[in-house]
């Protein structure tokens, strides 16, 4: 029988600490040889950060081929996350979403996918030339977001299509809100499908306590946890997960693909301590977020015409859960919007949350937060409703617009284009993609008909000053288009 | 043996007072409390080792604090005091018969325990039967109040702990709300002369500025602040505070003080040429 498993031990970061104490003269990469050749950056970043810099040997194991500390780690976090196998990505949850896609699906097969996905799910399709089907998501009315993937909607792609090879869900969206992951597995899995799931914003789903079901538990097949959201660990550290019925060392060359091949270890660590710290206090980490997101709610709620929204909007179908750590508020019905209370909070009150939308601010709260910074969000959101309060008229409600596709993602992306002015766009197929940024969906994917109302929305949301990405052209004003 | 207590003013730069014994420690959810007496300054209060106030020089900063808006308002009934853990401002404060009320609001509890056990001359303050004590967040409790307030009395700590939230746009604008439509806001502004000081001491009145028609600044000498040289914030919907000065009213009340009188009052708003410029430029 197996041991049990001990969560406090940190394997990864115990053969870190070994290895500084053994000073060992570095006649290795990196040149700056433990920040001594880069004095300025030490000073920046510190010492100890510069002396771990290191690269991979055999007392720290290999990422790309891993068979000691970095497997006992990764091993560790699969327990932790209830997933037969971990793979600690350096690239970000870009790259695992990037890897679930390259790994279930090759050139021409088909991938059942809501529109509404980070751009890398999008982007990986790019890379392997999949085709997307894409299950629009029903949009609420009032919030102006789009919702969950529906059963319904899921089923009726999948008899279009029964010739799918994977189905990718993005839960919880950006916003919180859960899919019935369950019964999507279920289905997919009865038509032998792979489920993957984007869980960028539910790493915390396998570590607090009442928390919507994650995408190992509910049995998917791979999912992107990216550990430096909610998780604690450094940005652009991420998990991908995998089930019992995923080939590993497939999995393995696949991320291989794209990954460096110098992996860093200040990401590595933290990714080890992160997930220990999760397995040892998760519970009492997340309780203590969900306890401030809660008050920061009923704050707001005092506030008036400003709606932080939560698990009341579950309807069983669109919406089968809410994860109440995500602090999402409804701006519109001040006449103000989301994009715009953004820029207003850093540049006028000097706070930083993490994106706004046509109607919505979202405000990440975490671990790191303190009761006292919740009441200066609120006071400030407080301030801007009394002093800036405009009629509802004229804003833009809808966040997501349906597309067309016309062509695969890929097929468009490498094909003969040319730049047209955003304004002469319409009805051409885009051969790029324009999504504000944060949040990173696309409101436009290669592979699309450029409708009026897409051309009226970019316009919009640079008018509110929204950061737009995606483009060859970083003003946004030419868009590259299938040549006629 | 000698014991010295240093304050680190700068990074560079420490200010250390003899101590004869600790009286008081205590961490608190908050900060770290810490209660001292010395030969020179008498007995002081530290808030993670940054010095509040000593029995020497503490009137100077609770009267500075205090009688300026007093001498200006005609008639101030109801009066909300942020901070003031050490109930020093309420003492001023209730020399005023005109007072119908006073809302203290101070985050940590501790620190008023820790006065009223250690700090008689400056929590016989509390004694007030007119005081009314919220241990809550100032930032919260502004959010709550409209047009309710002749006189608001920020006497924070510094911008860098639990006190953050009371140098904010976000809270002079709740301030503004909270006041009557000829309401007076007197705010701890920081120094001008040691750099982070300054800069804090800009950002404040670059908000306040904006949020108040009427926003000046003065001063006062106070040797244990760093530098000695602090400032106070005065900012009014209505009353000017050299213009609208009633000198003959105040002196009138026969209200007995150490350091502020009348004359100093309008000395006290002319300030240093680099001062005058360090408040033009954001403003």
């Amino acid at each position: 029988m197996a041991a049990k498993t001990d969560f406090s031990r940190a394997p990864l970061y115990e053969a870190m600490l070994k290895f500084r104490d053994m000073r060992v003269v570095p006649f290795d990469v990196p040149g700056h040889k433990r920040g001594r050749g880069n004095p300025k950056l030490a000073d920046f970043l510190g010492d100890k950060c510069l002396s771990i810099d290191v690269n991979s040997m055999k007392p720290l194991d290999n990422l790309c081929h891993p068979t000691s500390v970095i497997a006992e780690a990764q091993n560790l976090a699969a327990k932790a996350f209830g997933a037969e196998h971990a793979f600690f990505m350096v690239n970000g949850t870009t790259g695992a979403v990037q890897s679930m896609v390259l790994y279930a699906l090759k050139r021409g097969e088909k991938i059942i996918l809501p529109r509404n996905v980070h751009r890398s799910a999008i982007n990986a399709l790019v890379l392997c030339g999949a085709v997307p089907v894409y299950v629009n998501p029903a949009v609420d009315s009032r919030l102006g977001i789009a919702l969950g993937m529906s059963v319904e909607g899921l089923k009726k792609a999948i008899r279009e299509n029964p010739d799918a090879k994977a189905v990718l869900v993005n839960n919880p969206t950006y916003y919180g809100i859960c899919s019935d992951l369950k019964k999507i597995v279920k289905i997919a899995h009865s038509k032998n499908m792979l489920v993957l799931v984007d869980e960028a914003h539910g790493a915390h789903f396998s570590f607090g306590k009442n928390m919507p079901v994650s995408a190992m538990k509910a049995g998917a097949d791979l999912a992107s946890a990216s550990m430096h959201k909610s998780g604690g660990s450094l940005t652009q550290s991420s998990i991908l997960l995998a089930s019992k019925k995923v080939n590993e060392g497939y999995l393995r060359q696949i991320v291989n693909l794209t990954q460096t091949t110098s992996a860093s270890y200040l990401l590595l660590s933290s990714l080890d301590l992160s997930r220990r710290e999760l397995s040892m206090h998760g519970e009492e980490i997340f309780e203590k977020v969900c306890e401030l997101a809660e008050y920061a709610r009923g704050e707001i709620k005092d506030i008036g015409d400003i709606y932080a929204f939560s698990s009341e909007i579950i309807d069983g179908v669109n919406v089968c859960d809410f994860d109440i750590t995500k602090l999402s508020i409804l701006t519109l019905d001040a006449g103000i919007a989301g994009i715009e209370v953004y820029d207003i909070l850093r540049d006028e009150y000097d706070i930083q949350i993490e994106f706004g939308d046509m109607g919505n601010v979202l405000a990440y709260v975490s671990v790191g937060d303190r009761k006292r910074d919740i009441e200066r969000l609120v006071s400030a959101l407080a301030e801007i409703r009394r002093t800036r309060r405009k009629s509802k008229r004229g804003m833009f409600e809808r966040e997501f617009i349906s597309p067309q596709v016309a062509l695969s993602p890929q097929e468009a992306f490498y094909s003969q284009k040319e730049q047209v002015p955003l304004a002469k766009s319409a009805g051409r197929i885009a051969c790029e993609f324009v999504m504000c940024y944060p949040p990173g969906i696309p409101v436009l994917a290669a592979g699309e008909v450029i409708t009026p109302e897409i051309i009226e929305y970019i316009k919009y949301a640079k008018s509110k000053g929204c950061s737009l990405t995606g483009t060859q052209d970083l003003g946004v004003s030419k868009l590259t288009v299938l040549k006629d | 043996m000698s014991l010295w207590f240093t304050e680190k003013q700068t990074e560079n730069v420490g200010f250390s007072i003899k101590v004869s014994r600790q009286l008081f420690s205590k961490k608190s959810d908050f900060q770290k409390i810490e209660i001292f007496d010395s030969e020179e300054f008498g007995r002081f209060l530290a808030l993670d080792g940054i010095m509040m106030l000593t029995e020497k020089d503490e009137h100077i900063y609770h009267e500075m604090i205090a009688h300026p808006a007093m001498a200006v308002h005609p008639r101030v009934k109801d009066v909300l005091v942020i901070g003031a853990g050490d109930g020093g401002v309420l003492r001023e404060l209730a020399r005023y018969k005109s007072i119908r009320h006073i809302d203290v609001v101070e985050i940590d509890e501790d620190v008023v325990e820790a006065a009223k056990e250690f700090l008689p001359q400056t929590a016989c303050g509390f004694k007030d039967p007119r005081v009314d004590l919220h241990f809550e967040d100032g930032v919260r409790f502004v959010r709550r109040k409209s047009d309710c307030y002749d006189l608001i009395i920020v006497d924070s700590t510094d911008p860098f702990g639990p006190g953050e939230g009371l140098f904010t746009k976000e809270f002079y604008g709740g301030c503004n709300k909270a006041l009557r439509k000829d309401g007076i806001l007197v705010n701890q502004h920081e120094s001008p002369f040691y750099k982070d000081d300054a800069a804090a001491m800009a950002r404040t009145h670059k908000h306040i500025f904006k949020r108040f028609p009427i926003a000046k600044v003065y001063q006062a000498h106070i040797p244990t602040y760093p530098s000695g040289h602090w400032l106070f914030g005065f900012a009014s919907k209505k009353y000017h505070p050299l213009k609208n000065l009633n000198s003959d009213k105040w002196n009138s009340l026969k209200i007995k003080t150490r350091y502020y009188n009348t004359n100093l009052h309008s000395g006290a708003f002319a300030l240093p040429t680099y001062v005058e410029e360090m408040l033009k430029d954001v403003e």
